[in-house]
């Protein structure tokens, strides 16, 4: 299971969570939705901290966020 | 895997209808969140105005009722006088709320109405299509200001805040954005503090949330924040104005 999930359904690619994610790791995917836009993509999953900035910045509430269990 | 973020409890699962990133999904969001960690969702009845988000009923999972242009803050005074038990907020633009409805929102302040009012301020008309507001800055251009916003012929911009600050009965009153991450958590907090002093009976309080109008500003969303940090907030100057219960220092 992905520490990132969107619900591409939802994103309306305005690219706010892009500019905010401080690690710079996620980016415009290359397809298309059913809106016509492309969504936020997880560019390196391995990097990510799960500090949610990306899911509370946006304002479609289209990503959810996990973290590992230690 | 342990969940850390996803959508709050009492928002719908219904897409919101609002353009590419606009203000009013993510403090529809801190509404909703607030409401969960008060656990007051069953007795939550909410006031939509007119302006883009004349349907934020669809998007709260509770009691909503939807008031004619500006008169949210005398729908919410009925519903809380009826219903003392329930928490009454309503959620207004600038048109809605500094426009046409200056004289609802002046008076259930003045009253000291125990509701909360939950006021976006992105200095335009936004659902019909980019007039100015009275909360438009000076110089701004917008559909009906095409030169600019002229103090001589259209005055200052309103600043409601500190108007409703200089009455004796409201509790709290305060200014907040969304402009970056920090700001955002205080503005949750900002909305926290408001239900909370609703819910304990304290009296009327007043959240007003400085954000963003991409598609009437013509700007990119990510730019528009930069544009309000720039333009907006040197303006409308963060802060809380009116603290009787000192909330924010405990």
């Amino acid at each position: 299971m992905s520490k990132w999930v969107i619900n591409e359904n939802l994103c309306k690619g305005c690219g706010i969570c892009i500019a905010r994610c401080p690690l710079k790791i996620l980016a415009f995917a290359d397809h298309l939705t059913s809106k016509g836009v492309h969504p936020a993509a997880m560019t390196d999953e391995a990097k990510c901290t799960s500090c949610a900035i990306c899911a509370r910045s946006c304002p479609d509430v289209a990503i959810e966020i996990y973290k590992e269990e230690k | 895997m342990k969940k850390i973020f996803s959508r709050p409890e009492s928002m719908s699962k219904k897409p919101f209808h609002y353009c590419p990133g606009c203000d009013h999904g993510v403090i529809h969001r801190l509404i909703a969140e607030v409401i969960d960690e008060l656990e007051i969702k069953n007795r939550t009845i909410g006031v939509a105005p007119v302006g883009c988000s004349v349907f934020a009923y669809d998007y709260f999972d509770v009691d909503f009722n939807q008031a004619p242009h500006g008169r949210a803050p005398a729908v919410a005074t009925g519903i809380k006088r009826v219903r003392p038990d329930s928490i009454v907020f309503t959620y207004q633009g600038d048109g809605d709320l500094a426009a046409i409805g200056t004289a609802e929102i002046i008076h259930a302040a003045n009253r000291g109405e125990n509701i909360t009012a939950v006021f976006i301020n992105n200095a335009i008309y936004g659902m019909t299509g980019g007039q100015m507001a009275p909360t438009s800055l000076i110089g701004m251009k917008t559909q009906t200001s095409p030169y600019g916003r002229d103090a001589a012929t259209a005055g200052h911009p309103i600043h409601m805040c500190e108007m409703i600050a200089t009455l004796e009965s409201p509790v709290y009153v305060t200014r907040v954005t969304i402009n970056n991450p920090a700001n955002l958590m205080k503005t949750k907090k900002a909305l926290l503090n408001a239900f909370t002093l609703q819910k304990e009976g304290k009296g009327f309080s007043f959240v007003e949330v400085v954000s963003t109008c991409p598609t009437n500003w013509g700007k990119k969303p990510t730019d528009a924040h930069k544009w309000l940090t720039e333009n907006m907030l040197p303006v409308f100057k963060l802060g809380t104005f009116k603290d009787t219960q000192g909330v924010e220092k405990s």
